[in-house]
């Protein structure tokens, strides 16, 4: 894969025709929404997407209208996976018997609800069979869509609806699966994590994840101001928090190589840059219940954990855990 | 829904979409609504990239940013993450 | 007319379904193994392997990620076939219900066996039965030629474009996919020249013209949309409306495949043995009608006015030809290879009932639930089953409508 790295402009991509286009009806601030526009920024050539149930889904294509400028299949929840694979293995089979002639991106969209949990045994088999495509996971932590139960992403503590923050139990008792690193495992050519408070990065990793031949997956944070109750407004300064403590890192494996992106890079270098947890915490009210004296202990266990994923994380890419200046 | 309702004998088969969304106006859902002040705006082009709705846009022929009112839900983003704080949210029908 | 060119093929019921696919220029086959339809999916590995075939052949890591990436495939433009039995039918349940939403022309071939628990691999029909409501054509063969023709038929039944609805072939699981039979097979160029390539209806997309139904970068269209109350009636309406247009196409199919194999199966819905003047008739399904039929002669060679009606196309119903057919019969035993537990009697029963119960005569009409699981149905307790039938004209009595035939008490 002897590609030059894809050099734009800000203008050159507001200037591109938007291919998920304005009049869905996601909630007004809406993490996976800014998603998507700015994937669809990145595609190359012809595109054709396939998304499993969720939000997305839904606010895109109540019909009779379509907000998708592309070819566009929905099916079911489990499966954008095999979607993906029976689209794949068409345009293959198209290709060789000589009607189809140029090159189609085949783009496979889900939230965390069809990646982690319902949807992980279509993900790993179209990964294991190395279909030519790219699986974005939009993760919003919860099954927003039908309520904002919790997912196998939903982080440590956070309350939903199916583990409310109680007077027993406050909130998740789980840890968020390790999605990204799973799909490391299937030994796939390229797997990142990308946020969309740094587009340019993002529409970096997109392209990358379209352009490698073979399986890629992109792993998006995004923000739910309706389910992460937080204001509206907020959902970029949630995406750069999470980033900025450290709770989502930002990184890309090529050919199971791991490499920090700049801006996690940069609190690996400098790690005075890198934020305390808590300001992530306090900033959504899914943690607010963190904040009472009966379970205030679990701020210092996810600041832990935190640390302990990131020097984990620092190990895979070769670099030194630099020692926190002591306060 | 204000168009009229089609009989199962004029739409077309296996559900397929007949008609864009931006023919759905989604405007008339927000509150506040961003003013941006042009004197304090550098076109970084920031906030076309961040607008979950692609309700701001940039006019190639005016080189200038543009904000689709029809489609605009006043979510605040763009006056949030603004980095020399050019855009405002003001409530709808004040000035 | 030019002559008919074949050749016999010692086949099992599985290889000659493999043969079919193979010969019918197939673009995709996205497939899981499962009892007793391996031998399909084994048989078109080897000719993968071969390169006898250009077919993208995906082994999905199960039957609903099969059924679904087939789907998808033929979304995108191409000729799919899959095959399940059982469990892997039952697995891709949610998705048979979506392939026909889509109306994307997938055939699947279903080597009908008994659904678990326990666990049992042999023969019955509860697998495919339970789907009869999910839009599907389904047509049930007597014997494996019958499944070799029926694979090809389906490809032209799927696609045509006044249907564009799934077709399920149903044949018996061992007895037919592993038994091997002598079977008639066509010409490669014969079988591709008969299937021709898919063509694609017009739909209007949202960009206020008229595209063909495919998932194409250069007119593209949305599909599966969310549908609120307000339009998924219509969209269901118009399933309603092609299947009412199947038997039609269905026969025109069989009809046009007769001439190039010499081949019919009655008039592709229903194959009426000894009918005419018909006074006891098993209806049934699949291979014990090959059964039925010695039994018949037999009888008939007594003075016995016995006959058959075998069901070809179960869905959709051939309704005016069993009224037809049947009319005029004093008493009818349906005979189910499955049950509806609490129902009254098995799926066929049911349907043959409420079929005729508008008819001018009224037949009795009795069930016999049989061969659950793979037991036998020796041509003994069909000879049971005639008598019983004979008792009831003789009569006017009916001891138990509901019997399950060979189970012992």
């Amino acid at each position: 894969m002897a590609t030059s790295p894809w050099k734009f402009t800000a203008k050159e991509i507001a200037e591109k025709p938007e291919l998920f286009t304005s009049g869905h009806r996601a909630c007004a601030g809406c993490g996976p929404a800014i998603a998507l526009r700015q994937i669809m920024k990145a595609t190359r050539g012809p595109t054709i997407v396939t998304n499993a149930t969720g939000c997305m889904e839904v606010v895109s294509t109540i019909y009779p209208y379509t907000a998708w400028a592309v070819p566009w299949l929905h099916t079911a929840f489990e499966n954008a996976a095999a979607n993906a694979s029976g689209i794949e293995a068409a345009l293959k089979a198209m290709k060789r018997k000589g009607s189809l002639q140029e090159n189609v991106d085949v783009i496979a969209l889900a939230g965390d609800g069809g990646t982690f949990d319902i949807g992980i045994q279509a993900l790993s088999g179209a990964a294991e069979r190395g279909h030519d495509f790219l699986y974005v996971l939009y993760d919003n932590e919860a099954y927003m869509n039908t309520g904002i139960q919790r997912s196998g992403g939903t982080p440590y503590g956070a309350s939903t609806t199916t583990s409310p923050a109680g007077k027993v139990i406050p909130g998740k008792p789980q840890f968020k699966k390790p999605i990204a690193d799973i799909m490391v495992a299937h030994d796939i050519p390229y797997v990142a994590t990308a946020s969309i408070a740094y587009w340019q990065d993002l529409l970096m990793k997109t392209r990358k994840g379209l352009e490698v031949e073979g399986p890629a997956f992109l792993h998006v944070l995004t923000p739910c101001p309706r389910g992460w109750r937080y204001d509206t407004s907020k959902t970029i300064e949630i995406a750069r928090l999470a980033v900025e403590t450290c709770v989502f890192p930002l990184w890309e494996a090529v050919n199971g190589e791991y490499s920090l992106s700049p801006q996690s890079k940069i609190m690996a270098l400098k790690p005075d840059r890198k934020k305390p947890v808590v300001e992530y915490l306090k900033a959504q009210h899914r943690f607010a219940h963190l904040f009472k004296p009966d379970f205030e202990y679990m701020v210092s266990d996810i600041q832990r954990m935190v640390d302990k994923n990131w020097d984990r994380l620092l190990k895979k890419c070769n670099m030194k855990v630099v020692e926190k200046a002591k306060e | 829904m204000s168009q009229e309702q089609k009989g199962w004998k004029e739409i077309p088969i296996a559900g397929v979409c007949w008609r864009p969304a931006t023919e759905y106006a989604t405007g008339d859902w927000k509150t506040f609504k961003p003013i941006r002040d042009p004197e304090k705006c550098t076109k970084c082009l920031l906030c076309p990239m961040i607008c979950p709705d692609a309700a701001i846009k940039w006019n190639k022929a005016e080189e200038d940013i543009e904000f689709d009112y029809d489609f605009c839900k006043g979510c605040g983003i763009c006056a949030n993450e603004c980095p020399t704080h050019a855009i405002k949210m003001v409530r709808e029908g004040e000035s | 007319m030019a002559p008919i060119q074949q050749k016999v093929l010692a086949l099992n019921g599985d290889e000659a379904v493999a043969l079919a696919v193979k010969q019918s220029d197939v673009d995709v086959v996205a497939a899981y193994p499962i009892t007793p339809q391996t031998i399909i999916v084994e048989k078109f590995s080897e000719y993968v392997a071969d390169g006898e075939v250009d077919t993208e052949f995906v082994c999905t890591e199960s039957e609903h990620s099969a059924l679904t990436a087939c789907l998808a495939a033929s979304a995108t433009g191409v000729r799919t076939f899959t095959a399940s039995a059982s469990a892997g039918l039952a697995l891709m349940h949610e998705m048979l219900y979506v392939t026909s939403g889509c109306r994307a022309p997938v055939v699947m071939a279903i080597a009908n066996r008994a659904l678990s628990a326990p666990i049992n691999i042999h023969c019955d029909h509860s697998d495919s039965m339970v789907e009869r409501d999910c839009g599907w054509v389904q047509i049930y063969v007597e014997n494996s030629q019958e499944a070799y023709d029926s694979i090809i038929q389906a490809f032209r039944i799927a696609e045509h474009p006044e249907l564009l609805l799934p077709v399920l072939v149903g044949f018996d699981g061992f007895l037919l996919s592993h038994t091997l039979e002598n079977v008639n097979v066509l010409l490669d160029e014969t079988v591709r020249k008969f299937v021709g390539k898919r063509q694609f209806p017009l739909v209007m997309g949202h960009n206020g013209k008229k595209v063909p139904f495919k998932l194409d970068p250069s007119n593209p269209l949305t599909m599966g949309p969310l549908d609120l109350y307000d339009y998924y009636f219509e969209h269901k309406r118009q399933q309603e409306e092609a299947m009412r247009k199947a038997p039609q196409i269905i026969t025109q199919v069989h009809n046009e495949y007769a001439k190039i194999s010499g081949r019919k199966y009655g008039n592709g819905l229903i194959e009426t043995y000894c009918l005419e003047d018909a006074e006891v008739v098993a209806v049934c399904v699949g291979s014990t009608a090959g059964t039925v039929k010695s039994v018949v002669d037999q009888l008939r060679a007594k003075g016995v006015k016995a006959g058959l009606l075998r069901m070809r196309t179960f869905r959709p119903l051939p309704v005016t030809d069993i009224v037809k057919a049947l009319e005029n019969v004093k008493a009818i035993a349906v005979m189910d290879r499955s049950n509806s537990f609490g129902g009254y009697g098995g799926p066929v029963f049911h349907e043959i009932r409420h079929i005729l119960y508008d008819a001018q005569s009224h037949p009795c009409i009795v069930n016999y639930v049989y061969g659950l699981g793979g037991r036998d149905m020796p041509p003994d307790i069909i000879r049971n089953i005639y008598r019983d039938l004979q008792e009831i004209v003789k009569t006017q009595q009916v001891k138990d409508y509901v019997q399950f035939a060979g189970v012992r008490e």
